[in-house]
């Protein structure tokens, strides 16, 4: 084997070692929403957004910190709309270790949280999902009450764990 | 709310709601004498504001605030009343603030309905449309609550901080350095807080005191120790002390955990407006009111939470001596 060929190999696995075990550069997905569509009766109706972890207190300022306290590297956000009647938002929290993921979601649970087969786990409400894969933290919240809103947004939940 | 025409119609039928319904409780209050060396809060409630599927009715929140103001002024009739109001800020001439809370989105913001209700009384006090300054944190935040952004001068003004910008010099009481927002130092003469109550993950409770996180350019920095003693020494920063001189708290929909940002799950109707000059005795009540609230929820009190708003003692004692905590010292009218 030439030096240069072994000097490649060397720089890549360093790359894959600094990718997979450094809480900063933990994957993070391209695009986890999405598109109008991909899930029947939802269409995506804001534009992403994305926050670093110093910035997170601008989307959520007051509840910043408990994310940052659980590594979270990056968020992303968007809008969705569900046949004109149900408004909702997604929330993609990129974690630096799935024990991150998991923190959040055991803060998020209550005595009425309702388990649901999502990713690694997760709960839901009337009104809103949360659940987590690996290193993601994901929660869609609706504005409104419907009745047939928790199936749309299990739905949706459903859309966004497929792409991550 | 879509519109503010919108609004203005559904207040014609809120203050004949008032005149049909309210004027009994109303008069009863307004003979209420003030209790010497305390401070008044007025909680004002009106059952049927929400819907049983959680719809305000938006016609009847100008009947709830003229309930509200007309009793904590003790005066009768709400011109005259809201002439007081105006009376603080130095006149009618004067731009008066009003610092709204959109942080946690559209599900738990100020209402809109509230806002325009407040803006609506005051320019019937003669204030005009563009001396009254609607102003938060960014224009996301303010149109989480339903506003549009305007600088328009000649009518309802509404735009946040990353349009004004912050002084450039900082500023410190205590803890607190922080550079102040040009609105609050440079354009309103006054600020009437306009804060909704919430749960918050870290101080407890956000009201009126913390809703002055909005004024500040890197709020982030205050939030260590539960936000104490951050609030209070915001709060004792000569421009937040002497502007923010009057409070119409939103209770009308809360959340009463996991706060600050919306959690559906965790929301309830306390269908109230609490006002007051004393931004600590307003705080202190609005802590009740959520104590209140997750105890029938079967809640651990925010004390065994791990996150009591410590900041309104703080705030209480002598070196802030922004109010009182001591309910024997609040004159609480609750109508």
């Amino acid at each position: 084997m030439k030096r240069s060929h072994v000097l490649k190999s060397v720089i890549s696995l360093i790359a894959v070692v600094v990718l997979f075990h450094f809480p900063g550069c933990k994957k993070q997905v391209a695009n986890p929403f999405p598109t109008s569509g991909d899930v029947a009766g939802w269409q995506k109706t804001g534009d992403t957004r994305t926050f670093a972890a110093k910035d997170l207190w601008q989307y959520i300022d007051g509840d910043a910190e408990q994310y940052v306290k659980a590594g979270v590297v990056s968020t992303v956000t968007s809008d969705y709309n569900y046949q004109s009647r149900l408004e909702a938002v997604v929330d993609v929290h990129t974690m630096g270790n799935p024990d991150g993921a998991r923190t959040i979601l055991e803060n998020a649970k209550a005595g009425d949280a309702k388990p649901v087969q999502l990713g690694d786990g997760g709960v839901a409400y009337a009104q809103s999902v949360t659940f987590r894969k690996g290193v993601y933290l994901v929660r869609i919240v609706a504005y409104q009450s419907l009745a047939d809103g928790p199936q749309a947004l299990l739905a949706l939940a459903h859309g966004v764990e497929a792409k991550l | 709310m879509e519109s503010r025409r919108e609004f203005l119609k559904e207040a014609a039928t809120g203050a004949l709601l008032l005149a049909a319904q309210g004027s009994a409780a109303f008069g009863a209050a307004a003979d209420a004498r003030a209790e010497a060396g305390k401070s008044r809060v007025v909680v004002a409630r009106d059952p049927a504001l929400h819907s049983p599927e959680g719809k305000l009715d938006e016609g009847r929140v100008i009947a709830l605030l003229d309930r509200a103001i007309t009793t904590y002024t003790g005066l009768n009739k709400p011109a005259e009343a809201w002439k007081r109001v105006v009376a603080m800020a130095g006149g009618p001439d004067k731009v008066i603030g009003l610092k709204t809370n959109g942080l946690g989105g559209r599900g738990i913001s100020t209402h809109s309905a509230l806002v325009f209700a407040i803006a609506h009384r005051l320019e019937e006090t003669g204030v005009k449309s563009g001396n009254i300054l609607i102003w938060d944190r960014n224009a996301r935040d303010l149109q989480a609550c339903g506003f549009t952004i305007s600088t328009d001068p000649g009518r309802l003004r509404c735009y946040g901080s990353d349009v004004a910008g912050f002084e450039d010099e900082l500023v410190s009481w205590g803890s607190a350095r922080i550079r102040l927002a040009k609105i609050l130092t440079r354009e309103c003469a006054m600020v009437i807080g306009v804060p909704i109550l919430k749960d918050h993950s870290m101080s407890g409770v956000t009201f009126a005191m913390k809703n002055m996180y909005g004024v500040v350019d890197r709020p982030q920095d205050l939030h260590t120790g539960g936000c104490n003693p951050g609030v209070a020494d915001l709060n004792c920063i000569p421009a937040v002390r002497d502007k923010v001189r009057f409070t119409i708290g939103d209770a009308m929909s809360s959340v009463y955990d996991g706060g600050p940002i919306f959690r559906p799950e965790r929301l309830w109707y306390p269908n109230a407006l609490i006002v007051g000059e004393d931004r600590v005795a307003i705080d202190q009540i609005a802590w009740q009111m959520i104590e209140k609230r997750r105890t029938e929820a079967g809640m651990k009190t925010l004390e065994a939470a791990g996150r009591p708003p410590r900041y309104i003692a703080t705030a209480a004692d002598a070196s802030h001596a922004l109010g009182t905590n001591d309910p024997n010292r609040i004159q609480l009218m609750e109508i």
